[in-house]
């Protein structure tokens, strides 16, 4: 709908946006100018890039599945379910969006590391954290998860709650309703959590660099990589930054065009 | 027979109800807007829990408070239709219908959907997915889902309020003989006592969480027990067959004998409404009064005072009901089986094609 007349204010609010799109993208425009596409094919034969993407890949997708797996039905609880303490509850999963990513790390030592309050039963069972990859792991984890939870509550709110009813009144039980309909229906949220939670995921860089150290091929991911070039090559920092962004976007593309898809969209009300 | 009694506190008020609903034949709960009927249905199939109740269908027991028992919804072989259906919208239509058949391949689910879609009519939008339905296609497969599973009652929230009045009458007609054709217990809600009369063998109207009367549709808009009742029952609804009738008016003659002139079209099988206080009673004999079109032979049924205004039920043979002040009964001195000739204008009267 276009206003009949356009005064002052509008132009404020074009100005507005205007200037908020070319803060945001400058930066981005930045590397790739000064990035030629030959500099991004050398810096990824590099020794370590390639080893950086594979793990921030490799890294990103294990904690994402976990993330998935675990925060689906948590999520689900607190959107469907009425309880003492749920508020409670949801601002405690939520805390690790406001925390510093270095007091992320902090936290994760402090707390299964090897003189950490859980630290004696990870080494019972035989798990090496600090400076390993499955520390990465848990640190991507850590930091992204709360994305995902939240995008996945919102969603499952969403959801008419005339559709669960209906579903159990046609035989389904709780957990077939959960995956026949709730799921499908809160389709749509569910991937932009999982966006989200990848692109946080990718970009992680304080809390892996205190809990699990910057070694190449071990803990050094993309992030990492890139400052530990920043220093020394310039310019190789800024052909990994673009590769970083491309993979961010292609990723957050694909997920957008999935989440349109007919047999997502269709679950859009 | 399915048998609801339920006691617990809904919000601001207590719910407290039991009913009787035989097989075969359909209770129409109707009562305006919070008054608690939705959670009458919703106690019977299991998604609410009442403090107190017993819920049982045939000889299955599903809710016992005092004895402990709760079957959960799925385990209690209802057909539940939702007051908008409650389609899902990322399923087709047949999907929909196919969504509680279980242990079959998809083969043999999607032969199954289209039988259930083409006795409502709808196979060819089996490919549809509900937001692109009208609403009457979608109450088809929301009804055709329900009866999938060969539910042992039927639970209907509302089922015609999601339709425009043009596709009502003819969705109300359908349904009426699905629920004939089901022979398992109805309980319908409704805030529509036409709907109710047109749906329901017997109606009972619920106020404030308790049935406060419950009869056939005629005997409730004959002697209403409350004021409530009597301006909740509305218009009175006569059936028959309409056809041409002189002056370019219909006539119908109504089941059961006796015909009626309205100023609207109609043709074939028809429901005559007509509102009571549009209805005066003159004695039997005194001839062709004023300007009504409509004189019909009555006998007076009951008699039952509200507040300010006197309801007389009347056989005509169908039950009808005509609304007097005090002072005009008292004139008319009607008793019990008393004849005498109910007349109204052709003008006031509204056809409804069945």
């Amino acid at each position: 709908m276009i206003p009949a007349r356009r005064g002052w204010f509008g132009a404020l609010l074009v100005a507005a946006l205007a200037l908020a799109l070319l803060f945001l993208t400058l930066p981005i425009v930045a590397i790739f100018v000064d990035t030629g596409p030959l500099d991004l094919v050398s810096s990824l034969g590099e020794e370590g890039a390639l080893e950086a993407l594979r793990l921030s890949l490799l890294c990103s997708a294990t904690a994402i599945v976990i993330i998935v797996l675990v925060g689906t039905p948590a999520a689900y609880l607190l959107a469907m379910r009425r309880f003492r303490g749920r508020a409670a509850i949801v601002t405690l999963v939520e805390l690790p969006l406001v925390l510093p990513p270095a007091v992320a790390g902090i936290g994760l030592l402090a707390a299964l590391g090897p003189n950490g309050i859980l630290g004696g039963v990870v080494k019972d069972a035989g798990l090496e954290l600090v400076l390993t990859t499955t520390g990465v792991i848990l640190a991507l984890t850590f930091v992204a998860a709360p994305f995902y939870l939240r995008q996945a509550q919102a969603g499952f709110e969403a959801v008419d709650p005339t559709w669960l009813d209906a579903s159990r009144t046609l035989g389904a039980s709780e957990a077939r309703t959960f995956l026949r309909v709730a799921i499908p229906a809160a389709g749509p949220g569910l991937i932009a959590g999982l966006a989200l939670a990848w692109g946080r995921a990718l970009g992680e860089f304080g809390a892996t660099l205190m809990f699990a150290g910057s070694f190449r091929g071990i803990t050094q991911t993309v992030p990492l990589a890139i400052y530990e070039r920043f220093s020394t090559d310039f310019t190789g920092a800024l052909a990994l930054s673009a590769v970083l962004v491309a993979v961010s976007a292609a990723l957050l593309l694909s997920v957008k065009l999935l989440s349109g898809s007919a047999w997502l969209g269709g679950a859009a009300r | 027979m399915l048998r609801v009694e339920a006691a617990t506190r809904l919000g601001a008020f207590v719910l407290d109800v039991a009913l009787e609903v035989p097989a075969g034949s359909c209770l129409a709960l109707a009562g305006p807007s919070g008054a608690g009927k939705t959670s009458v249905l919703r106690i019977a199939a299991g998604l609410v829990r009442p403090q107190q109740g017993r819920v049982s269908c045939g000889d299955q027991l599903w809710l016992d408070t005092d004895l402990g028992v709760d079957l959960a919804p799925e385990r209690r072989h209802c057909g539940y239709v939702f007051q908008e259906y409650a389609l899902f919208a990322h399923l087709r239509a047949w999907q929909n219908v196919a969504y509680p058949l279980r242990g079959l391949d998809r083969a043999q689910r999607r032969e199954r959907a289209l039988t259930l879609l083409e006795r409502f009519g709808v196979a060819h939008l089996a490919d549809e997915r509900p937001r692109t339905l009208s609403g009457g296609e979608r109450q088809r497969v929301a009804v055709a889902r329900a009866l999938a599973r060969r539910p042992a009652a039927l639970l209907l929230d509302e089922p015609l309020s999601a339709l425009d009045t043009r596709s009502r009458a003819a969705a109300g007609r359908e349904l009426a003989a699905v629920l004939a054709e089901t022979g398992v217990p109805a309980l319908l809600v409704t805030h529509d006592f036409t709907e109710a009369a047109l749906l329901g063998d017997r109606v009972g109207v619920i106020d404030g969480g308790r049935v406060v009367q419950q009869g056939t549709a005629g005997e409730l808009a004959a002697a209403p027990i409350s004021a409530f009742v009597a301006d909740f029952t509305g218009a009175v609804v006569l059936t028959g067959g309409a056809g041409a009738g002189p002056g370019g008016l219909t006539e119908v003659a109504l089941d059961g004998g006796g015909t009626v002139l309205s100023t609207e079209p109609g043709a074939g099988p028809v429901a005559v409404s007509v509102y009571p206080w549009e209805i005066a009673l003159a004695p039997a004999g005194s001839g062709r009064r004023g300007s009504a079109q409509n004189q019909l032979d009555v006998r007076v049924v009951s008699v039952t005072t509200v507040g300010n205004r006197v309801r007389v039920g009347l056989a005509a043979p169908q039950p009808l009901t005509a609304e007097l002040t005090d002072a005009s009964a008292r004139e008319l001195d009607l008793t019990p089986g008393a004849p005498v000739v109910a007349t109204w204008k052709a003008t006031a009267t509204r056809l409804l094609r069945l």
